[in-house]
């Protein structure tokens, strides 16, 4: 198992993933950009290259929680904002994941500081994406301690609990 | 008699009363981390460690914090930014 990210003297961060590794991290993030990159953008071409979208909230959880309501009890006002947001919110979300799997392979990994910032933001979109899937609770990490092997929500919340160990050494890399 | 009765009632209007100052919150979920949370209330705000630090504790214990005050657009904007981190941000006029 991988010892999570370190500072770099260049100001980016490394890891070393093995082949699993990098193989787990770059299939999720693929399905994450295969959620976030049709986009529903509207029929209107003009509306399609000004970034305007749908003001619909997404049907699908995941997104949902991607791209969250943002006023809390004004549908009107979070529609308008999404419909000029959302797109923005799905492009950065889509370079953010193309970057980590251009750059997630075996071996020892060299992000610059920009790269990390990547791949910090589409590691918690994963996460994120996870966590809707599996219900995750606060308690997330207990759970899986007193989980058995033979449980069929094993092997995801180990991947879950990788995934969130990865996530807090980029963190303290970058801090 | 003189015409002294004004042609409208005056009254209150949305127009020209001054901005009230709207809010950026931050609410509680249970993917994002606690450290991840600082980081980026550090990142996208300029914050201190230690008030980005208060901040995200008051997310976490009390469900939600303000992390933010200002016009509404600027709220808008910090709300747009806050999504791309994954935090799960919302925009509110201060009721207050």
């Amino acid at each position: 198992m991988s010892t999570g990210f370190s500072s770099a003297h260049s100001g980016g961060v490394t890891i070393l993933l093995d082949a699993g590794e990098a193989s787990i991290l770059r299939s999720l993030v693929a399905q994450v950009l295969g959620l976030v990159e049709p986009g529903a953008t509207g029929e209107d071409p003009l509306e399609r290259a000004l970034g305007i979208g749908s003001a619909k909230v997404p049907s699908d959880p995941v997104l949902a929680r991607l791209f969250p309501s943002a006023y809390a009890d004004d549908d009107e006002a979070s529609a308008e904002f999404r419909r000029y947001t959302e797109a923005t919110l799905r492009e950065g979300k889509r370079a953010d994941a193309e970057t980590l799997l251009e750059t997630a392979e075996q071996g020892k990994v060299e992000l610059t500081p920009e790269q990390a910032q990547a791949w910090l933001r589409a590691l918690n979109d994963v996460r994120l994406a996870l966590g809707v899937r599996l219900e995750v609770t606060e308690e997330v990490h207990e759970e899986l301690a007193e989980m058995t092997e033979d449980d069929p929500r094993y092997p995801a919340y180990v991947t879950y609990d990788w995934l969130t160990y990865l996530q807090d050494t980029l963190v303290r890399a970058l801090w | 008699m003189g015409s002294t009765a004004p042609a409208e009632v005056e009254r209150p209007s949305t127009d020209v009363r001054p901005d009230l100052p709207w809010l950026t919150i931050v609410w509680n979920d249970p993917v994002n981390l606690m450290s991840y949370v600082t980081y980026v209330l550090q990142t996208v705000f300029g914050y201190p460690k230690a008030k980005a630090e208060k901040l995200m504790l008051d997310v976490h214990h009390k469900g939600k914090a303000v992390v933010a005050s200002g016009t509404r657009e600027e709220m808008e904007r910090d709300v747009q930014t806050l999504h791309s981190y994954g935090l799960w941000a919302t925009v509110q006029r201060d009721s207050a």
